[in-house]
């Protein structure tokens, strides 16, 4: 009853680059799903670094704006963080006269920004929780060293939470790869997008949807394969003794 | 007027979100604990059975499992029907979304509950048999009073997720939140506006909840010594 030549022939168009005719990007269906995850997670993670040193700063006009946004971008609906900016930015006349609005109107901007805007407040969380468990002997070995505090920071603090936040922060990825599938809901043909659009076509259900919840399975894998290749190389020195 | 009135159609919304999470939450406990029992129990197959529902509903996207399910079950509906001549009955879309939030929660729940019960020494169990009560009693009596303060973070985690998660069941046609702010934003013009009000609504949901978790991780943890740094 599952036609699989259905699912042969229209393959290629669920790894990208043949349907959905792609603005802004070049491409669609699993391209741009990594497309879309890679670039959100690498502008969200350089966001997340700076912020998570003002949430743990004990200067509370420097912390507490970085609380407020991590606290409204976690507690709402991603969908709707998207909306708001896909939809909503038009209300305003000086954004759509400003020089940006060249931008802000592509679907696959917005849904960078608010992908980004989004894992950025989730990973502040995150390293900011192992900034604030850093082994206070570590502190005082890089103080007793001489270091200033910026160059303490920079060498000991960030790169050991780093490391500590990789098993949180794996989980966050894989979250983060599986909420991409709401770009088709603003236009986009990412993995979900070209199935909607297939099964728009052919008003075959299973077809589409299973070939796509088949890939993003294999994705999770990898990722999860990934990230405990990555803990065994950055982490090592944590793990229970073997001997 | 605020909203050209549309308000009150933006908060009827908010009731049928609220009530779809409430039900989806009910399925996805009673699934995650039937989950938790099997992964744990010595008969092989119940546990693989549990192991590959955990593992493949949580690797998939929601929107996926949504439109797979609601599209797919449908389909299979109208399928069956016509083969026996008969006309098929639409999916209630209420249902439809519940289950299907049930469903893919009720993984998350497994992980949550399994945790939880290995959490509670296994002498409490042990005692509990010895005395001549039975598995279920054993279970409503011991393992399930003590085994909510191990639950309790997780749980109240998943039904953050979950309550963001009800914003995408309008795709399958229901009347929710998002779906009465689509029509108020194409009526009114005002989209920053609309999709504000409702990210007010969810933050509000999602900061009572935590607040109202926290007091009850506190109640079901009396007795226990906190660690002190």
């Amino acid at each position: 009853m599952i036609d699989l030549n259905l699912i042969i022939e229209r393959f290629p168009a669920f790894l990208g680059g043949t349907d959905g005719a792609p603005i802004m990007s070049t491409s669609d269906g699993l391209q741009l799903t990594l497309e879309l995850l890679g670039l959100s997670l690498a502008f969200g993670l350089l966001l997340a670094v700076p912020m998570a040193l003002m949430l743990v700063s004990r200067n509370k006009w420097v912390a507490r704006p970085v609380w407020l946004y991590t606290y409204v971008f976690r507690g709402t609906p991603l969908l709707v963080q998207l909306f708001i900016i896909y939809y909503g930015l038009s209300q305003f006349d000086w954004v759509r006269d400003s020089w940006a609005w060249e931008y802000l109107r592509e679907a696959y901007v917005c849904a960078i920004l608010a992908f980004t805007l989004n894992t950025a407040a989730y990973t502040t969380e995150i390293l900011a929780g192992q900034i604030r468990n850093t082994h206070y002997g570590e502190i005082e070995a890089a103080k007793a060293m001489g270091m200033g505090k910026w160059l303490m920071m920079r060498r000991i603090v960030i790169p050991s939470a780093l490391r500590r936040a990789l098993p949180a922060y794996s989980n966050e990825v894989v979250m983060m790869m599986q909420s991409t599938s709401i770009a088709g809901l603003v236009t986009l043909a990412d993995l979900t997008g070209v199935a909607r659009r297939v099964f728009s076509d052919t008003y075959m259900p299973f077809e589409p949807f299973l070939t796509v919840a088949g890939i993003y399975l294999v994705m999770t894998f990898a990722l999860v394969w990934l990230f405990k290749k990555a803990e065994q190389r950055w982490l090592a020195y944590l793990a229970p003794r073997k001997h | 007027m605020f909203l050209q009135g549309y308000l009150p159609s933006i908060m009827e919304g908010t009731i049928l979100t609220l009530q779809v999470a409430v039900s989806a939450l009910l399925v996805s406990v009673v699934l995650g604990l039937i989950g938790a029992m099997f992964k744990m129990s010595p008969s092989k197959p119940l546990a693989w059975l549990a192991e590959v529902y955990s593992t493949v509903v949580r690797g998939v996207p929601d929107l996926v499992w949504m439109l797979l399910l609601f599209f797919g079950v449908q389909m299979l509906i109208n399928e069956l029907f016509a083969q026996m001549g008969w006309e098929a009955p639409e999916i209630n879309s209420f249902f439809a979304g519940v289950m299907t939030i049930g469903f893919i929660f009720g993984a998350y729940m497994t992980e949550t509950f399994r945790g939880a019960i290995m959490a509670v020494p296994k002498g409490q169990m042990e005692a509990g048999l010895a005395y001549g009560m039975s598995p279920l009693r054993v279970f409503l009596r011991i393992t399930f009073p003590q085994m909510v303060r191990f639950a309790l973070p997780s749980f109240s985690n998943n039904w953050l997720v979950l309550v963001k998660s009800t914003a995408l069941v309008s795709v399958i046609g229901l009347n929710d939140v998002m779906y009465r702010a689509d029509t108020a934003k194409s009526i009114t013009q005002e989209p920053f506006t609309v999709y504000a009000v409702v990210g007010c609504i969810f933050l509000a949901i999602t900061s009572v909840s935590d607040l109202a978790l926290k007091r009850l991780e506190k109640r079901y943890s009396t007795g226990v010594r906190e660690t002190e740094l």
